[in-house]
């Protein structure tokens, strides 16, 4: 038995060991408990990474655990029905695990630096972990019950990150906030699973996607799972509580925590497409996903426009760049029933979409992150406060540039590439929709110069003229993001074709997901 | 070879390395044409202190154009839009959960009716 089989648990197994081991061991000494830290990250990004490589090179895979072998899928003994918990990784969940490896890795770097004056830094990496087990967990199980689980460890980890440092109560309260939002989600959650549960017996998406009749019960089933999904994504109108917890937790967590979000995302398309797929009305609940992706990528944008708080700005920005993820793979799920449709621009919309499901995450982080370092060097995260830092922060503000050209679509950071795909592919679907996404890119532009300005142009201030570049771990995490983003825009035929088109094609075909796990020995 | 390659949209393409090439050659350009300008220009000297009429330069803090003084026009245009979409968000959580059940609701009325 090789260790490269054991590598589905491993993957949310080593963060949580190192999660549950660094409250105790870290009392021993700093260096430990920050050495526990890293290396834990370290270790799951390298076994996330080498996962998402297997599934790349050799197809995707399923993990049972507690069977006699790991892909004993279906017991002799059983009935023909799956019975233990099953991780089913497949190119999509492979694509996730790739984004939480490397924002996981890189937040946790930035944070080395930004808490290493603070109390109760044990229990913050432990709670980082925790929340990347969770994230991972949730894009790597094929059982909903598990899903839920995984949810809801992703969900409290996260919450009792964001309210970490008190911050004179509002960060206190933004947890709160993050929390209740949170559970009442996973509640109706549940609910959808118990419904799934009363009706095929069985909790495994497999099963119940390769036995689904798309009842009045489904159908509400469905409706409680995704439309969850779609508020811990930050859609529109459901996407209130991102600017509140956004804003407040500290910049590494924030930029974990939009990653958080996609795995929400993840969650909605796969029940639409691995789940449901043409049992459903793709065209009615396509046209609800390019909806809520409209509202948001322009309520979104709008409402960042006139922030003050730089953390809360790019919060809205969130918010808008889901919408283009939404929008992307809404006209794929509203074109999957028409073949000639799906051919001429679904597709390509889907792989807009996704792949700037990957390009967010990186660019949005890099984002969070620069404005952890303007925050951390001035203390000051309230826009009219700030001025002049380009004098003195100049890595940073390259940083931000960087970020913020891609953010906005600016060729050639991987922002525009999937930009590109998708104004193309949405045009020959709905023309006008497509032009609300580029108006929305502009005024995307316009905020982010808006945010250049206050924070790095003008004369130098005085009450800034002490303020220094941030250490160098913080500058690496930073100058990682960046190297994938302007590596994005640069080479994005090969992510798309190795990384994003399989991805796609996983959530396409419904029956190679079922195959996975009934179709085994 | 792979790298070459484009980003094809189904309807156009998209070739980032002929772009870059493109962008650097017209930088190429404007180094070359900017070259040939007068070279009087010396650092940290009276002359890159900006000229206000003889008056000396102000606080720094007086003149550095704040978050607050940008896009004024912008949103007094879409004031109307802005009071709306503000009040929308109260920052109470029990709205939020609202927004949650009334999105719910509808969404299982348009899956029932469809």
């Amino acid at each position: 038995m090789s260790f490269t089989q054991h590598t589905p648990a491993l993957v949310v197994g080593i963060p949580l060991l190192f999660a549950f081991a660094l409250p105790l061991l870290g009392k021993i000494h700093e260096k430990i408990r920050n050495g526990l830290a890293i290396i834990g990250m370290l270790l799951t990004s390298a076994t996330g990474l080498y996962l998402a490589y297997q599934v790349f090179a050799t197809g995707a895979m399923a993990y049972v655990f507690g069977a006699a072998a790991p892909d004993l899928t279906i017991p002799p003994d059983s009935g023909g029905i799956p019975i233990r918990i099953i991780f089913s990784i497949d190119a999509f969940s492979a694509f996730m695990i790739v984004i939480i490896s490397i924002v996981g890795l890189m937040s946790t770097l930035y944070s080395l630096a930004t808490e290493k004056l603070r109390s109760g830094q044990a229990d913050f990496f432990a709670l980082l972990l925790l929340l990347v087990a969770g994230v991972i967990g949730m894009v790597s199980t094929g059982d909903l019950f598990n899903l839920f689980v995984f949810l809801e460890i992703s969900s409290l980890a996260g919450a009792a990150l964001v309210a970490y440092r008190i911050d004179k109560g509002l960060a206190v309260e933004a947890g709160l906030k993050y929390a209740l939002i949170s559970t009442v989600a996973g509640l109706f959650f549940l609910l959808g699973v118990a419904i799934l549960y009363g009706q095929y017996g069985t909790l495994n998406m497999a099963v119940i996607a390769q036995n689904i009749r798309l009842s009045r019960l489904d159908i509400i089933a469905l409706v409680l799972i995704i439309v969850p999904m779609a508020m811990k994504c930050g859609a529109v109108p459901m996407h209130m509580w991102t600017p509140d917890a956004y804003s407040r937790a500290p910049a590494a967590i924030t930029a974990f925590l939009v990653v958080s979000s996609q795995a929400g995302m993840y969650v909605l398309f796969r029940m639409f497409f691995t789940m449901f797929n043409l049992n459903l009305n793709t065209v009615t609940f396509g046209w609800v996903v390019i909806i809520l992706g409209v509202l948001s990528m322009f309520i979104g944008v709008t409402m960042a426009i006139p922030q003050k708080d730089v953390k809360r700005l790019m919060a809205y920005h969130a918010v808008s760049q889901s919408g283009y993820m939404l929008l992307g793979v809404g006209v794929g799920l509203a074109t999957l029933g028409n073949k000639e449709l799906l051919d001429a621009c679904g597709r390509t919309a889907m792989i807009g979409g996704i792949f700037h499901i990957m390009n967010h995450a990186l660019y949005k982080g890099l984002l969070f992150l620069t404005a952890g370092a303007v925050i951390y060097t001035t203390g000051k995260r309230y826009l009219n406060d700030l001025g002049g830092l380009g004098h003195t922060m100049k890595y940073t503000m390259i940083f931000f540039i960087i970020g913020a050209l891609a953010i906005a679509g600016i060729p050639p950071f991987n922002g525009f590439a999937s930009k590109f795909m998708l104004y193309e592919s949405v045009f020959l679907f709905n023309p006008f929709i497509a032009i609300i996404a580029i108006v929305v890119s502009i005024l995307t532009l316009a905020s982010f110069m808006k945010v250049f300005h206050s924070m790095f142009m003008g004369p130098k201030l005085p009450q800034f003229s002490e303020a220094k570049e941030v250490p160098a771990s913080m500058l690496t995490a930073m100058g990682v993001l960046a190297l994938l983003v302007v590596a994005g825009g640069i080479f994005p035929d090969i992510i798309v074709r190795n990384i994003v088109e399989p991805a796609v094609n996983a959530l396409l075909e419904q029956s190679q997901y079922i195959g996975l796990v009934m179709g085994a020995k | 070879m792979e790298y070459m390659t484009t980003l094809s949209s189904g309807s156009g393409f998209w070739h980032p390395l002929l772009w870059l090439t493109a962008f650097v050659v017209v930088v190429v350009l404007a180094v070359i044409i900017r070259s040939f300008g007068a070279r009087k220009y010396k650092m940290d000297t009276e002359q890159t202190k900006p000229f206000l009429s003889g008056n000396d330069e102000s606080d720094p803090n007086e003149i550095h154009v704040r978050a607050g003084n940008l896009y004024w026009g912008y949103l007094e245009t879409l004031k109307g839009y802005y009071e709306k979409m503000i009040s929308l968000h109260t920052g109470n959580p029990a709205d939020y959960l609202l927004w949650l059940f009334g999105v719910l609701a509808l969404v299982v009325l348009i899956g029932l009716l469809a």
